[in-house]
């Protein structure tokens, strides 16, 4: 049985977590403290050392990507958090930077000193006020506490909802004034990222696990996890279970040994689909609990470790109406740049409509298959991509359900089964 | 409205923290909100005169971005989490209760401009489904009857708090300030995390 | 001549083999072999977004494949590069077909009402690479049907593929980005902001590039099939950048004008004067016949014979002169020049209809004839200096030009002036400020080298002195130099020898071994050895006495320097006129003899490079002659004889003749004039003629006027504020013949000066003031 190992949320049950006090009371800012003392090439080796991989979704090592920071080229280099958390499912960063943005910020401080930045940005996403409200406060204090402004400087910019601002270079284009739309690569950011400068774009996971790698050095980091997915990571459990909550484990920990901790599914229901890491990554079911929730393991059983947003869904719900939700979501976000993602989502959500409510043939299941066919791997990004992966993967395991839609001319499920209010006299 | 000197300081200093100053045309938008509750024209202007845009740069940037709004929300603008998840789990039923509670439809405010309805994408807390924000702030687990009091509590002029966030709810304008980066002094009010939040820690603390 | 060797990539594209340089992109190296891969964002002068996807082709290097199918408007070639089109990949076929059904998901089936029909690339595509027909079965987007983006400009949102060409010409060509995409996902849109219409002078580009009937013009909407119009290559009349074009022509009337490819010149695009001002050669009143005037003073029709007759008469009897306009094309130009000197013996010709110095004639005999700084150079600048000079009103393409540059490597531009400039600003030029009339002083203090390139424009000529400057400071840095005129015809009549000083090829009057060059290709016994009149001189010798009859070809007398006494001469002389319309000279004229206008017959005009620009008659069928063989008949009737039958017979003419390899006239250098004292309320006025104002070609084009700038008054924030004015405030200018009451803005002008628009609505400065540059004006709140 796999141990939990908080490191990243060890310390969120102290009521002053997020202030700079509660954070110094753990020995916060004595890694950035030590790091800054360190030459950075130095501090990037540790980070490769520590097997650190990128927590948002792609799972890119961290230190390689710092180390690709051009040096001694005379031109300003930028470190962006992307603190965009988007992902349907996904609820690790903003519960971390509400109970701890000072971890984030020291993160940004050794990554600053490592890639020879100094101004990093924590682009958040929007729609988060008291989140945005406890950065801006903890960078206010750091500064007045002498943390910041010293060489390194950060800046919090706040989104304005658009889940296509998660993508990287999108990302970019939004923090420099423009149209969140993903740009062409090559140049990739970190030739040619934020104004065109060196740029390492990081998730916040990754960004805040750095400072606890610096204090207790890689091997300590290296020993937890599996072969190629080092360290702890924040899985976050949602949806028709009995606790959810966020679990903070080694990775190549399984759904089914996350479940027990969490008291199993809701009581008198079964385990129907799930996701591992968000909307984009394809769906899984009760045949994957024992999966380890590594990039590789994952991986292997045709899906993504993606941001470990592991929503939980019961034999109550309907896995069209789920599918379509999410395919309506990716419409409402597609950018608009490119034809396959744009044109293809609004197509793919009158498809799903129909089968939902039973209309339609068997015929128009193989036309859904063909169309993400046409659109996986043809979009800009990823985006389009993932707008598919909901829908060929619960084909794939729901066909039958699918039809029967269709064979009983609507959907079979009764929706308030699925709610949690059920029986609640709503 | 117009903008006044100190409004024009405001977003001068705003403009400062970018090494380049269209970068600032998020959070002027945000602030633009502040003062106007949604994006007006002469913010536009406003905003393309200091960066030195054309205004159909700023709108074209304006419109992209859900948050930004082209007509006037409430003084409480309420989303319902409809994203598949939360709407599951209850938020589909939060939101038809609330529409037919207060009258109005997706993107329409109460007569009395105190309450705007909007379903929302996934909002970044799903351990705590159904979610309703209210000005961006948590309103967590909520369920029907929850939701349908807090509006009434918002329409009553004496909204719920959130479930984390500051001890009073703030206006949609207020909100609207901290996303532009202004520090209005609540950070240090509410809960540094929610149960869900803790689970883990609490349970790795009895040896799991 | 440098050359630029670029290195050479052999890439493999469906099986064949092709070497292209290096950065060439995959789309383009398949071009070179004959392999169309469809496309809609793609554009060669705009910069790759890989937005539409329909390109997507394989792609494996060195063996790695890619894993899945790439946008080949966006790869570069590389070496070991293996390319499969849709020609040779079921991958790349499908995804086509996918890209393209999806397209065509959102776009409404009403080509048979959209103006694109027929030349759409996506209908087109739509054949070639997608499918028969569509699995789509639910429901399109819908948008309100076309809205007008400017006056001529417009916007159906349902056909456009949003490919995002026009809103990339306008920020990446035209740094105009008053069109946006707005708004995200399937309701992304394109849009301006609300207020602010889509008023770039350029704007008809985007109507040219959109590969679908999304933008249209307001001015050809509905008007024609594609496959009915008669396409004729042609070269814009309008200003000297020298466009290539394409005039469309059904059944004898020209339906519109597009911008045609010359890399070297105006690569793919023109201004929208020059795409959309033709209608003034059917929308004017024409002449058809001859007319002259009769015992009684009227003017009446007259048949050929007579009308020849009578001309040929009065110029025999009189010492003539020769007016003609800057309009002309260097064959008519030719004509109007050997006409003087063969057939009425004078020098006394002069194209200038315009504010021009004796020292602007100087400069133009020994520093502009012959010259050839090119767009080339701008695109090696290491500096750019404008002089009397705006590119984006007066040689738009110019503009574009080191617009170009300024966007790919930041060129540095220096425009000396009074008043800074839209164009100014959209380049972020350093702005030298000056007094009108003080440029002289400016302009001998700039630092170039001799990679720079100094762009001098003809209202030089306006400021006494700048001309001689600038020549002194190309002479002293090694600066290549160019004069660039506001008319299509200066260029081409400089080297037709249409002014006082030189004769064809360069070659000075003064000069005895030019004149006998001359004399032996004309047959003729000898060339006048003086130095003919300039304009004004022309004007001040018939009021004299000393000149009798007036040959005036395509001149307006309102934009020479005394207007008033330019008409009056023409009341008191002989005057024999060659018209396309009725006109202030033909009001006054003896014989009014009408001519071609520029669509009717072939001929050529030297740009401001001086590169030739031939066309083809784009009306076939006119029976309108041109000058040049007017003045042939002219002659004949006067017992001379020409030999210039047709325009081809000139061009041989001028091509055996070749250029001056003599020396070159000499230009005694002038000094600027002291700045003239001002009190409280004078200001020295300053102007310059817009683009789109109310110019003689622009007649009877609603559409384009629509955008045209808004006329103003501008003074400084220093005089504003001692005036106590602001923003929108009437300010009144006056001089002793009259004055002009517009709009004031305050912007960034010497405090000395007042700006106003030259020849726009409300103010006509030649007319209304009688000065336009460097004069004391009274400046007052109105």
């Amino acid at each position: 049985m796999t141990k939990l190992a908080p490191v990243l949320s060890a310390h969120w049950d102290e009521k002053d977590s997020f202030t700079l006090e509660g954070y110094k009371r753990h020995g916060g800012y004595k890694a950035s403290e030590k790091a800054l003392k360190m030459d950075p090439d130095a501090v990037i080796q540790l980070v490769k050392d520590s097997g650190l991989r990128g927590r948002g979704g792609a799972g890119f090592p961290t230190g390689m990507k710092w180390g690709f920071i051009p040096q001694g080229d005379n031109k300003d280099h930028y470190l962006v958090v992307n603190a965009d958390e988007s992902e349907p499912g996904t609820c690790k960063d903003t519960p971390l930077l509400m109970a701890n943005p000072h971890v984030l910020i020291e993160g940004c401080i050794i990554a600053c000193h490592a890639i020879r930045a100094k101004h990093a940005f924590i682009y958040i996403r929007g729609e988060i006020t008291h989140v945005a409200r406890r950065v801006n406060q903890a960078i206010a204090d750091a500064y007045a506490a002498g943390i910041l402004g010293n060489g390194i400087d950060v800046v919090l910019h706040v989104g304005a909802g658009a889940y296509i601002c998660g993508e990287e270079t999108a990302l970019l284009d939004s923090l420099e004034g423009f149209r969140g739309q993903p740009r062409l690569r090559p140049p990739f950011p970190a030739i040619a990222g934020l104004y065109a400068r060196p740029t390492v774009v990081n998730n916040v996971e990754s960004i805040a696990s750095v400072p606890a790698i610096v204090m207790n050095g890689a091997e300590w980091y290296q020993s937890m996890g599996t072969e190629k997915s080092k360290g702890t990571t924040l899985y976050s459990l949602s949806g028709h279970v009995a606790n959810p909550g966020q679990f903070e484990a080694p990775l190549g920990i399984t759904l089914r040994e996350i479940l027990e901790l969490a008291g199993g599914m809701r009581p008198g229901h079964k385990l129907k689909f799930w996701t591992p890491g968000g909307s984009s990554t394809p769906l899984f079911t009760d045949e994957h609990l024992d999966v380890p929730l590594d990039y590789e393991g994952v991986a292997a059983a045709g899906s993504m470790l993606g941001t470990k947003a592991l929503q939980i869904f019961d034999e109550t719900t309907c896995v069209v109406r789920a599918v379509l939700r999410w395919t309506e979501f990716y419409k409402h976000e597609s950018c608009g740049k490119c034809t396959p993602c744009r044109e293809g989502t609004w197509w793919l959500v009158q498809i799903l409509r129909d089968l939902e409510e039973g209309k339609g043939t068997e015929a128009d299941l193989a036309k859904l298959l063909d169309l993400c066919d046409n659109i996986m791997g043809r979009s800009f990004c990823a985006l389009g991509d993932g707008a598919t992966s909901p829908i060929t993967s619960s084909i794939k395991y729901f066909r039958d359900e699918y039809i029967a839609h269709l064979t009983n001319g609507a959907c079979p499920f009764d929706p308030v089964a699925s709610t949690l209010f059920v029986g609640a006299g709503a | 409205m117009a903008f006044s000197t100190e409004d024009l300081q405001v977003m001068d200093s705003i403009i400062k923290r970018y090494p380049r100053s269209r970068s600032a045309i998020m959070p002027l938008l945000h602030f633009v909100q502040s003062k106007a509750g949604y994006v007006t024209n002469e913010g536009i202007e406003v905003i393309a005169k200091l960066l030195e845009l054309e205004a159909a740069e700023v709108t074209a940037v304006s419109t992209f971005y859900t948050q930004y709004k082209p007509t006037p929300v409430g003084e409480y603008h309420v989303g319902v989490c409809t994203n598949t998840l939360c709407a599951i789990m209850g938020g589909d039923a939060i939101f038809a209760s609330l529409k037919d509670h207060l009258g109005i439809g997706n993107d329409e405010v109460t007569a009395d401009g105190k309450v705007s309805l909007e379903h929302i994408e996934c909002n970044a807390a799903c351990d705590y489904a159904p979610v309703v924000m209210a000005n961006w702030e948590f309103y967590d687990n909520q369920t029907v009857e929850s939701a349908k009091e807090l509006v009434d509590s918002m329409r009553a002029g004496n909204p719920k708090p959130p479930t984390r966030g500051p001890s009073r709810l703030v206006t949609y304008k207020e909100a609207s300030a901290v996303l532009a980066g202004l520090n209005d002094g609540l950070a240090h009010e509410g809960v540094q995390a929610g149960e869900p939040t803790l689970l883990g820690l609490k349970l790795s603390k009895e040896g799991k | 001549m440098s050359t630029e060797v670029s290195e050479m990539i052999t890439v493999v594209i469906d099986g064949f083999e092709v070497s292209v340089p290096k950065g060439t992109l995959v789309i383009r190296a398949a071009e070179q072999l004959g392999i169309q891969i469809p496309r809609f964002c793609d554009h060669p002068l705009l910069d790759p977004v890989g937005a539409c996807r329909q390109c997507l082709v394989d792609i494996e290097i060195n063996g790695r494949a890619f894993p899945k199918p790439q946008a080949s408007c966006t790869i570069p070639v590389e070496p070991g590069m293996i390319v499969k089109t849709q020609l040779t990949s079921p991958v790349a076929e499908k995804a086509q077909r996918g890209v393209m059904e999806l397209l065509l998901v959102n776009h409404p089936l009403d080509c048979p009402v959209c103006d694109k029909g027929g030349e759409c690339p996506l209908q087109n595509q739509a054949m070639s690479n997608g499918q028969g027909s569509s699995r789509f079965e639910g429901v399109k987007r819908t948008f309100e049907k076309p809205i007008n983006i400017s006056s001529q400009v417009l916007l159906d949102r349902e056909r456009c593929v949003l490919c995002a060409r026009c809103t990339r010409f306008s920020e990446q060509i035209a740094s105009d980005p008053f069109i946006t995409l707005n708004e995200r996902g399937a309701l992304q849109q394109v849009g301006i902001y609300e207020n602010q219409p889509f008023e770039s002078y350029f704007s008809g580009n985007t109507v040219q590039i959109c590969p679908v009937g999304a933008l249209t013009g307001a001015a050809y909407r509905f008007r024609a099939r594609p496959f009915d119009l008669v396409s004729t290559p042609s070269a814009c009349e309008h200003c000297a950048s020298g466009c290539d074009m394409r005039t469309d022509v059904r059944r004898g009337k020209t339906l519109r004008r597009l911008a045609g490819e010359d890399a070297s010149v105006n690569e793919e695009w023109n201004c929208d004067k020059g795409r959309w001002a033709f209608k003034y050669v059917t929308a004017i009143d024409r002449l058809k016949v001859p007319m002259i005037r009769n015992a009684s003073g009227e003017l009446v029709e007259a048949s050929w014979p007579e009308a020849l007759a009578v001309a040929a008469e009065g110029l025999k009897s009189a010492k003539a002169a020769v007016l003609v306009g800057g309009r002309a094309t260097v064959e008519d130009a030719y004509g109007y020049s050997k006409f003087a000197r063969v057939a009425l013996g004078t020098n006394d010709i002069d194209f200038r209809s315009r504010l021009s110095s004796d020292e602007e004639r100087e400069f133009i005999a020994s520093r502009v004839v012959g010259s050839s700084t090119t767009y080339r150079d701008i695109d090696k600048a290491d500096q750019v200096l404008l002089v009397g000079f705006e590119p984006e009103e007066e040689s738009p393409i110019v503009f574009l030009r080191i617009n170009k540059q300024f966007r790919k490597r930041a060129l540095k531009v220096v425009s000396i002036g009074s008043k800074e400039s839209i164009a100014v600003e959209k380049l972020k030029a350093e702005f030298v400020k000056v007094a009108p009339g003080q440029e002289a002083a400016a302009i001998a203090s700039q630092k170039l080298t001799d990679k720079s390139v100094i762009l001098v424009g003809e209202r030089a000529a306006e400021s006494a002195g700048a001309l001689s400057a600038v020549a002194a400071l190309a002479d002293s840095t090694g600066a290549k130099l160019a004069w660039i005129p506001r008319r299509a015809g200066e260029r081409g009549a400089i080297e037709a020898g249409a002014i006082g000083n030189l004769l064809p090829g360069g070659r000075p009057v003064t000069d005895a071994a030019a004149r006998v060059d001359i004399a032996t290709v004309w047959n003729t016994d000898s060339i006048p050895a003086e130095v003919g009149r300039s304009t004004s001189q022309i004007i001040d010798a018939v009021h004299a006495g000393q000149i009798g009859a007036l040959v005036v070809g395509g001149v307006d007398p309102l934009d020479c320097d005394n207007s008033q006494a330019a008409l009056s001469a023409m009341e008191k002389a002989f005057v024999v006129s060659l018209e396309i319309a009725p006109s202030a000279v033909t009001a006054r004229a003896n014989v009014v003899l009408p001519v071609a206008a520029v669509t009717e017959k072939s001929g050529s005009f030297l740009n401001w490079e001086g590169r030739a620009r031939s066309f083809d008659a784009a009306v076939a069928d006119s029976l309108n002659r041109s000058d040049l063989r007017i003045l042939s008949m002219i002659a004949d009737e006067m017992g001379i004889s020409l030999n210039l039958g047709t325009v081809t017979a000139a061009a041989k003419e001028i091509a055996s003749l070749g250029a001056w390899d003599g020396a070159r006239a000499t230009f005694n250098k002038v000094s600027a004039q002291a700045q003239p004292a001002l009190n409280g309320d004078q200001a020295l006025i300053t102007s310059w003629r817009r683009l789109l104002d109310l110019g003689t070609l622009q007649e009877g084009e609603e559409h384009l006027a629509g955008t045209a700038r808004r006329t103003v008054a501008v003074i400084s924030p220093k005089r504003a504020q001692s005036m106590g004015v602001v923003d929108g405030d009437q300010l009144k200018i006056s001089t002793a013949q009259g004055s002009v009451t517009l709009s004031a803005l305050v912007e960034n002008i010497h405090d000395d000066a007042v700006w106003a628009p030259r020849n726009s609505r409300g103010s006509q400065l030649l007319v209304n003031l009688g000065v336009a540059h460097g004069a004391v004006v009274t400046v007052v709140k109105a």
